[in-house]
């Protein structure tokens, strides 16, 4: 009788392991997916010899929420947008994290006040903040400031702007004086959206629409574009790893987080859960920062961010959250993003087709 | 060459050659006049010649070398929508996107008549070929011999003095193509216009023509009234295009005043009328009609040499009988004769003595 | 009597005496059996890869049962009152009862999604009051307006009876640019939403458009091919095909290496001196960009269908046409032509259809003035999660190709179509 207990306990141990074997993550390719699998997939798989395939999206967003509507879901962890959290969170497409259960950070302070503000949900996980900003070839005219974006003829070219009503809105305000702490507030309004709009109707014909991240670094390096907005981490390798001559301009910068969730019904959920307790430590998180430029969630880890993977980049410079840069960045809001997309991408589409 | 009917030359080929490759010639030196309001027909097997001698004077091809000249006017340079010669196609190419009507409405609006007058020669051109009641019908709703005759309406309403026909009759079953045979050469009478006509089916030739232009490997073997053609073929190719045909080759052995004699492998003699050979010691083909060929010694000319036959078989085919038998070596040796009162049946084994009149017999170029 | 007498000469049997039809079906029956057998993985394939996946498009666009579903007191409120009325202390309390629910089951977010999509700007209402909807008391109506004074507006309880339906034809409102308002009459959104129509509007144009360009280059490379002899056309038709063996983001971004600013056609332009290097001509980013890729991407489905046509036509039609005296252009137009119809409807039909559909090259080179109503069915579809208006949108989309399909059929006849 013991015998048997052993032996079907054993067979069960089995079976869960072996279900756990793999697990899916889904996330954003490029340079930002080459630094997760340096940083975490690599690790872990060493570490606990769990396969994990990683997949990529456009955005992860998406077949979260149709495999959760058809109640066929493979992916076992994402990599999503607040905005995206938010909304497939209040949807519940996603399962409820026990954030409690989150190691604390590696100074002893616990995981609810060592990650950034607005980088822990009760659906997920903050492991970069990232900034949308002005980058601009070294060769032209450098901005000076946010509003020289919109300034045709002090910066003549075309421009590079990210196409959605996201940043561009944002952008527009700040450009036109209004202070980085006001911009949710004068969105929310009416009047504030068609100051907004009209301050982009002023280079509308100039602007080169990208949705990719990949875009502007290329349309940069074609020469397309004299300026763009783009992702810190995307100019950051264009210009270390392949000496293009850009510089990014940091003031007003837009800071994002993005985060790991599990989506409902995941297939390997505590093998899932598991993984991102162990990827969002701080160890981890620090080291991501050596494979990209984009700042760690936690505060607790930004001590031991250090040289870049080639070994003589100081990361300090390049990361949004170095102090230099906070001071008149804006924190995405996520909740007026959750409210105001449809309606403002609405307004959007309409003013780009008109 | 002689002009047939006509006073003067109305189409002349002179001196045309053509290539399509600039290696091989597939018309060589192709010299022909027509006559106005002659009949007259290419015949030949395909790759001869005679659609492209026809399509060189549609204006579909250009001569290499060479004038083809139209009463009188060279027309080598002359696009053939402005040579005014009608044509019919082997797949009577009726424009499928329009009626009957329509089609032969089609060369008189190009040629910019008036309303009425085409319609009063559109009518007139279907009731020519009696197919009045069907102006409003697509081609595709027409039987073949239908759409032949729509096709041939359509090349004579914008009355062209010169009609040229591809092998008209080609798709169609026997019998159509007999009666079609007589519709055309009734209104080639009816019109007086000149007609080229090609095709590779002797027995359309013959039946139709003024005269008859055989075509092999480029050149007009022989050109000539149809009964000249079968009575006097003047080479082996003519011979045995033309008709049934026998052949015995030999060696002439004698030759005097328009008769020879010719000796068989087999040591046979035989007489023959010379037409390609000219001294003893040429080598001959000779050819026979199976009709003109006799067995009862009394049919058979009196002095005449004779050749032992021997039968291998025999056919009943109504009218005639056709006897298959052995001559010289030659198992094809067929003799047709009339099933009239009295005539015996040979039985294959038999071995008869077989004759002819000597100018049935003609002595051509060898193999 | 009668009858008998006349059925009688029907009832032929067979030689064993069986009746003759039954005998007949026995025979057939084996026959037809073992054909719909073979053609059964086919019917299977096309039933789960077409006719279901639009079914559900289909249903998805008039089908959203998201409210009705998780705000069933309320739902039942709406359907025991009727419209006009008051909201009262009942339907308040279903509402608060409805909330709480909603909040605990996480789903209040899709509610107030739900309703954002009829009314801007209210999600944040659901969602705010899911969160306190716990703590509220009776009576619900001063204890909601106290939370928001929103709550009471007559313009929020009318959309939410609008959407407690779970079938609605309200998607196909939004893509129409058009809205239910409060009387329940049909109203323009105001002119800096309208969107969808002149995206429809603009991707029919560039649509016919691209056909046009497609046919007038299609043309003469078809008949070439046709006329050409088999060696040379053979090599030429790899020409024609090779986009076809190239991946269409590979093309797409080969155009714009081509296209842009500073890209091969425009500093050629510049070394030429035909431009100078300020002039430089812009060629993407904009509606130039998406007609000169999708027209070379959609020239293959012109030509081909247009060759099969010209190759079947026998070049004696021409002959004839000017042996009867038509010059070769009167030839071409009157005999040609018309004989190329079936292959140039067919080409247009298919160059059409697939570019009113097409989406990933305008979303690359179409810049704003370049993109059609698919890139906002895929924006639908992939940001914004509205799928049902993106469902509508493809409906719509579709229901025009067929429209379109069946006036070409009544104009020219689908019969007289030749695809190849």
């Amino acid at each position: 009788m013991k015998r048997f207990l052993f032996l079907t306990s054993a067979l069960a141990s089995l079976a869960v392991t072996a279900a756990a074997q793999e697990i899916t993550v889904v996330s954003w390719g490029g340079a930002y997916g080459a630094s997760q699998m340096e940083a975490y997939h690599k690790p872990y798989q060493a570490l606990t010899g769990i396969k994990i395939n990683s997949v990529d999206a456009d955005n992860p967003a998406t077949p979260i929420k149709a495999q959760v509507e058809a109640g066929n879901v493979t992916i076992d962890v994402a990599d999503v947008e607040p905005s995206d959290l938010v909304r497939l969170c209040d949807e519940g497409a996603l399962e409820v994290l026990a954030i409690d259960e989150l190691p604390d950070g590696a100074d002893g302070t616990p995981a609810a006040e060592d990650f950034i503000e607005g980088g822990l949900y009760d659906c997920g996980v903050g492991t970069i903040v990232y900034s949308t900003l002005i980058a601009y070839r070294t060769d032209g005219t450098a901005p000076t400031s946010t509003a020289d974006f919109f300034d045709l003829e002090k910066i003549p070219g075309k421009r590079g702007l990210r196409k959605g009503a996201k940043y561009a809105l944002e952008l527009a305000l700040m450009a036109d004086g209004v202070p980085p702490a006001e911009v949710y507030d004068m969105l929310a309004t009416p009047e504030g959206v068609d100051r907004a709009f009209a301050k982009l109707d002023t280079i509308k014909d100039q602007v080169v629409w990208w949705e990719a991240g990949a875009q502007p670094p290329q349309l940069l390096a074609d020469g397309e574009v004299v300026m763009t907005t783009a992702y810190n981490g995307r100019i950051f390798n264009a210009m270390i790893s392949e000496n293009q001559p850009f510089e990014l301009f940091w003031p007003n910068q837009i800071l994002d987080f993005n985060l790991f969730v599990i989506p409902k019904g995941a297939p390997n959920k505590e093998a899932a859960w598991e993984f991102i307790k162990w990827a969002t430590d701080t160890q981890r998180l620090a080291d991501q920062a050596s494979f990209i430029s984009y700042g760690p969630a936690r505060k607790s880890s930004a001590p031991l961010v250090g040289l870049f993977k080639d070994g003589k980049t100081e990361m300090g410079p390049h990361m949004p959250t170095n102090p230099d840069y906070m001071a008149d960045a804006l924190t995405t809001d996520i909740e007026f993003w959750a409210d105001h997309d449809i309606e403002l991408n609405e307004r959007f589409n309409a003013w780009l087709a008109s | 060459m002689n002009a047939g009917r006509g006073d003067e030359a109305f189409v002349a080929f002179e001196h045309v050659q053509k290539s399509y490759d600039g290696e091989t010639l597939v018309v060589k030196d192709l010299n022909l006049d027509i006559g106005r309001g002659e009949f007259l027909t290419m015949l030949g097997p395909s790759g001869s010649g005679k659609t492209t001698c026809l399509m060189m004077l549609a204006g579909f091809e250009t001569a290499t070398h060479g004038e083809i000249r139209l009463a009188g006017r060279p027309i080598n340079s002359v696009p053939p929508e402005k040579r005014g010669i009608g044509m019919v196609f082997q797949n009577y190419a009726l424009f499928p996107h329009m009626t009957v009507g329509e089609n032969l409405a089609f060369p008189l609006e190009v040629r910019k008549l008036g309303r009425a007058e085409i319609e009063a020669k559109v009518k007139r051109a279907l009731d020519m070929v009696q197919m009045g009641a069907f102006a409003a019908r697509r081609p595709a709703q027409l039987s073949g011999g239908q759409q032949q005759r729509i096709a041939l309406a359509r090349a004579l309403v914008f009355e062209p003095e010169l009609v040229l026909m591809d092998e008209p009759l080609g798709a169609l079953d026997k019998q159509l193509r007999e009666h079609m045979q007589f519709e055309i050469r009734r209104l080639h009478e009816r019109l007086g216009v000149t007609v080229v006509y090609v095709t590779h089916d002797q027995g359309e030739a013959l039946t139709m023509s003024d005269r008859v232009a055989v075509f092999n490997d480029g050149r007009i073997q022989q050109l000539a009234p149809p009964e000249e053609l079968y009575e006097r073929p003047e080479n082996r190719f003519v011979a045995s295009f033309i008709g049934e045909n026998n052949t015995l080759e030999g060696v002439v052995e004698t030759i005097s005043g328009g008769a020879c004699t010719v000796r068989l492998a087999t040591g046979e003699i035989l007489d023959a009328a010379p037409v390609n050979v000219t001294r003893p010691g040429e080598r001959t083909t000779v050819s026979i009609r199976p009709e003109r060929v006799e067995f009862k010694p009394e049919n058979i000319p009196p002095g005449v040499h004779t050749v032992e036959a021997e039968v291998l078989e025999f056919i009943y085919m109504g009218d005639v009988f056709r006897t298959r038998m052995r001559v010289a070596g030659n198992d094809n040796f067929v003799m047709k004769c009339r099933n009239s009162v009295g005539q015996r049946k040979l039985e294959p084994g038999e071995r008869v003595p077989i004759g002819w009149a000597p100018h049935d017999a003609r002595a051509l170029d060898p193999l | 009597m009668a009858e008998i007498a006349r059925d009688a000469p029907e009832r032929m049997t067979a030689a064993d005496g069986t009746p003759l039809k039954a005998a007949l079906a026995r025979a057939q029956g084996r026959a037809r059996r073992r054909a719909f057998l073979l053609v059964a993985p086919l019917l299977v394939f096309v039933l789960a890869s077409f006719v279901i996946p639009i079914g559900q498009m289909l249903h998805r666009s008039v089908h959203n049962p998201v409210f009705s579903a998780n705000m069933p007191a309320t739902t039942a409120w709406f359907g025991a009152n009727p419209v006009g009325t008051e909201p009262d202390e009942a339907a308040f309390a279903a509402l608060a009862a409805d909330l709480a629910a909603a909040a605990e089951a996480r789903t209040i977010g899709a509610v107030g999604t739900r309703v954002n999509y009829e009314m801007q700007g209210t999600r944040s209402l659901f969602t705010s009051a899911g969160r306190k909807a716990d703590d509220l008391e009776a009576p619900f109506r001063a204890a909601m307006l106290d939370l928001d004074r929103r709550w009471g507006e007559p313009e929020l309880w009318n959309t939410m009876r609008n959407v407690s339906s779970p079938y609605t034809a309200n998607f196909y409102l939004a893509a129409a640019d058009r809205f239910r308002d409060l009387d329940g009459g049909i109203s323009r959104v105001a002119p800096e939403r309208q969107v969808y129509l002149t995206l429809f509007q603009r991707t029919f144009l560039l649509s016919a458009l691209i056909t046009a360009i497609c046919l007038l280059l299609g043309f003469p490379i078809a008949h070439l091919l046709a006329t050409l002899p088999l060696r040379y056309s053979n090599l030429l038709m790899i020409l024609v095909l090779l986009p076809f063996w190239t991946s269409l983001l590979v093309r797409t971004t080969a155009w714009m290496a081509i296209l842009q600013g500073q890209g091969v056609l425009n500093n050629a332009l510049v070394a030429l001196g035909v431009i100078g290097d300020d002039g430089r001509i812009a060629l993407m980013y904009n509606q130039a960009g998406t007609v000169i890729a999708m027209t070379h991407i959609l020239l293959p489905f012109m030509v081909l269908p247009l060759y099969s046509v010209m190759r079947n036509i026998n070049p004696s039609y021409v002959r004839a046409a000017r042996s009867l005296g038509a010059s070769s252009w009167t030839a071409f137009r009157r005999v040609y032509v018309p004989q190329t119809l079936p292959g140039v409807g067919a080409g247009a039909l298919l160059c059409f259809i697939l570019a009113v559909g097409y989406y990933i090259t305008p979303a690359l080179v179409g810049g704003a003035s370049g993109q059609l109503i698919s890139n906002l069915i895929a924006f639908h579809m992939q940001n914004s999660l509205n799928w049902s208006l993106a469902a509508a949108l493809a409906t719509l989309l579709l229901a025009a190709v067929l429209l379109l399909y069946w006036v070409y059929d009544r104009l020219v006849g689908v019969d007289n179509m030749k695809l190849g």
